[in-house]
C-alpha cells in the first residue's frame, strides 16, 4: 500500500478523534454510561462475591460490545450526505476511508476497554488471573469490533436504512468476538484452550479486514 | 499535447433516483474554458444533474464523459480529485475548526496543509480560521467551501445555487473563483433558478426542465 494510502487512514482517522475529542462523547457519555451499567448488575444480582466474580469478565465485554454498538450507530449518524460526498470528491481510496475509521474507532474503544477493565476490577472484586491474556485480548477486541461497526454503518447507509439496521448487524456478529474475549481470559492457564479462542478472534478480525476491504467500493458507490 | 476533448459531453444521458427518472435525453457538452449556467425550476433535476456530472451518481443511459473518461467505466474514480462541488448543504465537520477542516480536505488530497490557512485568507475568513464550523454563520460554512476549491484547484467546478446564502462581497469572491478556474484551463458548471444573478459569470446558458437540457 502506498504513502498516499497511509497518508489518507491516517487523516480519517485524526479526523475522527479530533471530532471525538472536541464533542467529548466518549469522555462525558459513554464511558460514564458504561460504569453505570456495571455498577447497575451488581445492584440486580445482589452483592454476592461469588457470583460476581464469576460474571465480571462476561459482563465487561458484553459493555464493550455495546459501547461497540453505539460507536457504530454514531458513526452512521454524524456523516451528512453533503460530508459523503466532498471526501468521495477529495479523491479518497474507499479502503483508506475503511481503514481509518477502523482506526480511530478502536483506539476509542481500547481506551473504554482500559477504563472499563479497572472499573470491573473495582465493583467486582475479581483477582487478575489470566488477566495477562487481556494484552492480545483487548486489541484484538476493540479491533474486531470498529471493523464490524464501520462495516455496519456503511452497509446501513448504502442501502439507506438509517442507524438502526447498525445494531442488528453487530450484534449477532459480535458474539465470536465476545465468546473469544470471554473464555480466552477466563480459561485457566495450562488448559491450552486461550489460544484456541484466541485463534478464533483473530481469525474473526480478519475475516472482517478482508470483507471490509473488499467491500468498501461498491459500498460508498452505492450510498 | 493539449488535451482537447470536452470537460463534459453528455450524449442522451438519463439517470434515476430510485425509480423515479430524474434525467432524459440530456445532451451537454461544456469545453474548457468556459462556463455554463443551467437554469430550472424547482424539480427540473439541476442538482442531479449535477451529480452525476460529479460521478456520485451513475448514469442509466446514454453516453457520459467527464474530462475524457466514460462515466459507466470503472476509471471514473480516478477524475474524481479534479472535480470540485459546492452543493446546497455546507460539508464541513461541525465540531471541527473552519482551518482544521480545509486541513483535513488538504491531508486527503495529498494538499501542502499551509494551503489552509492561505485559502482562508483569500476567502476573507483568516481571523476566524479557529471558530468551530458549527458556530460559524451559513455564509461563512459557504465561504469555506469556496476557500477549499481555491486550495484544491479543481478542473472542473461544479456549483449549485451559488448565490445561497453569501453577501454581494461573497459573490464577488464566487466570480473571482470562477474566473480562476477558467484562466487555469478548467471549465465551470452552475446551476441556479435565478438566471440574471448567474448571468455575469457565465459564458452560455442553456435551460434544464422536466430532466432534459433544451
Amino acid at each position: 500500500m502506498s504513502n498516499r494510502f497511509w497518508q489518507q487512514a491516517f487523516a480519517i482517522a485524526r479526523r475522527d478523534l479530533d471530532r471525538e475529542r472536541r464533542s467529548g462523547e466518549v469522555a462525558w457519555v459513554t464511558i460514564p454510561f458504561g460504569a453505570i451499567a456495571l455498577l447497575l448488575v451488581p445492584l440486580a444480582v445482589g452483592i454476592n462475591q461469588d457470583v460476581l466474580t464469576r460474571i465480571g469478565v462476561g459482563m465487561l465485554f458484553v459493555v464493550v460490545m455495546l459501547f461497540g454498538v453505539l460507536t457504530a450507530v454514531r458513526r452512521t449518524n454524524i456523516e451528512t450526505p453533503a460530508q459523503r460526498d466532498a471526501i468521495a470528491l477529495l479523491g479518497i481510496d474507499p479502503v483508506a476511508e475503511y481503514v481509518g475509521k477502523s482506526m480511530a474507532t478502536a483506539l476509542l474503544l481500547l481506551a473504554f476497554e482500559i477504563v472499563m477493565g479497572a472499573v470491573t476490577v473495582a465493583l467486582y472484586g475479581l483477582d487478575l488471573a489470566g488477566w495477562e491474556w487481556m494484552l492480545i485480548v483487548m486489541p484484538l477486541t476493540a479491533v474486531g469490533l470498529a471493523e464490524l461497526g464501520t462495516l455496519s454503518g456503511a452497509i446501513a447507509s448504502s442501502v439507506n436504512a438509517g442507524p438502526a439496521l447498525v445494531p442488528l448487524l453487530v450484534t449477532p456478529l459480535a458474539i465470536p468476538l465476545l465468546l473469544g474475549a470471554t473464555q480466552t481470559v477466563e480459561v485457566k492457564a495450562g488448559d491450552g484452550g486461550n489460544l484456541s479462542w484466541l485463534v478464533l478472534m483473530a481469525i474473526v478480525v480478519l475475516v472482517l479486514a478482508i470483507v471490509g476491504v473488499v467491500t468498501a467500493r461498491p459500498l460508498q458507490e452505492t450510498r | 499535447m493539449p488535451d482537447l476533448k470536452p470537460h463534459v459531453e453528455f450524449i442522451g444521458v438519463a439517470a434515476r433516483i430510485g425509480v423515479t427518472t430524474i434525467l432524459r435525453n440530456v445532451d451537454l457538452t461544456v469545453s474548457a474554458g468556459e462556463s455554463v449556467g443551467l437554469f430550472g425550476s424547482n424539480g427540473a433535476g439541476k442538482t442531479t444533474l449535477l451529480r452525476v456530472i460529479a460521478t456520485l451518481l451513475r448514469p442509466t443511459g446514454g453516453e457520459a464523459q467527464v474530462l475524457g473518461v466514460d462515466l459507466a467505466s470503472q476509471d471514473r474514480f480516478s477524475i474524481r480529485s479534479r472535480l470540485g462541488l459546492i452543493g446546497h448543504s455546507p460539508a464541513l465537520y461541525p465540531e471541527l475548526s473552519l482551518v482544521a477542516n480545509l486541513e483535513f480536505s488538504a491531508r486527503v488530497a495529498g494538499a501542502a496543509e499551509s494551503a489552509a490557512h492561505d485559502a482562508l485568507r483569500a476567502v476573507g475568513l483568516e481571523q476566524a480560521a479557529n471558530r468551530r464550523a458549527g458556530e460559524a454563520s451559513h455564509g461563512m460554512q459557504r465561504r469555506v467551501e469556496f476557500a477549499r476549491e481555491i486550495m484544491l484547484q479543481p478542473d472542473l467546478l461544479l456549483l449549485d445555487e451559488p448565490h445561497s446564502a453569501l453577501d454581494p462581497s461573497a459573490i464577488e469572491l464566487v466570480e473571482h473563483i470562477v474566473a480562476g478556474v477558467l484562466e487555469r484551463g478548467g471549465a465551470v458548471v452552475l446551476v441556479s433558478h435565478d438566471i440574471e444573478r448567474v448571468a455575469p459569470m457565465v459564458t452560455r446558458t442553456a435551460e434544464l426542465a422536466g430532466g432534459t437540457v433544451k
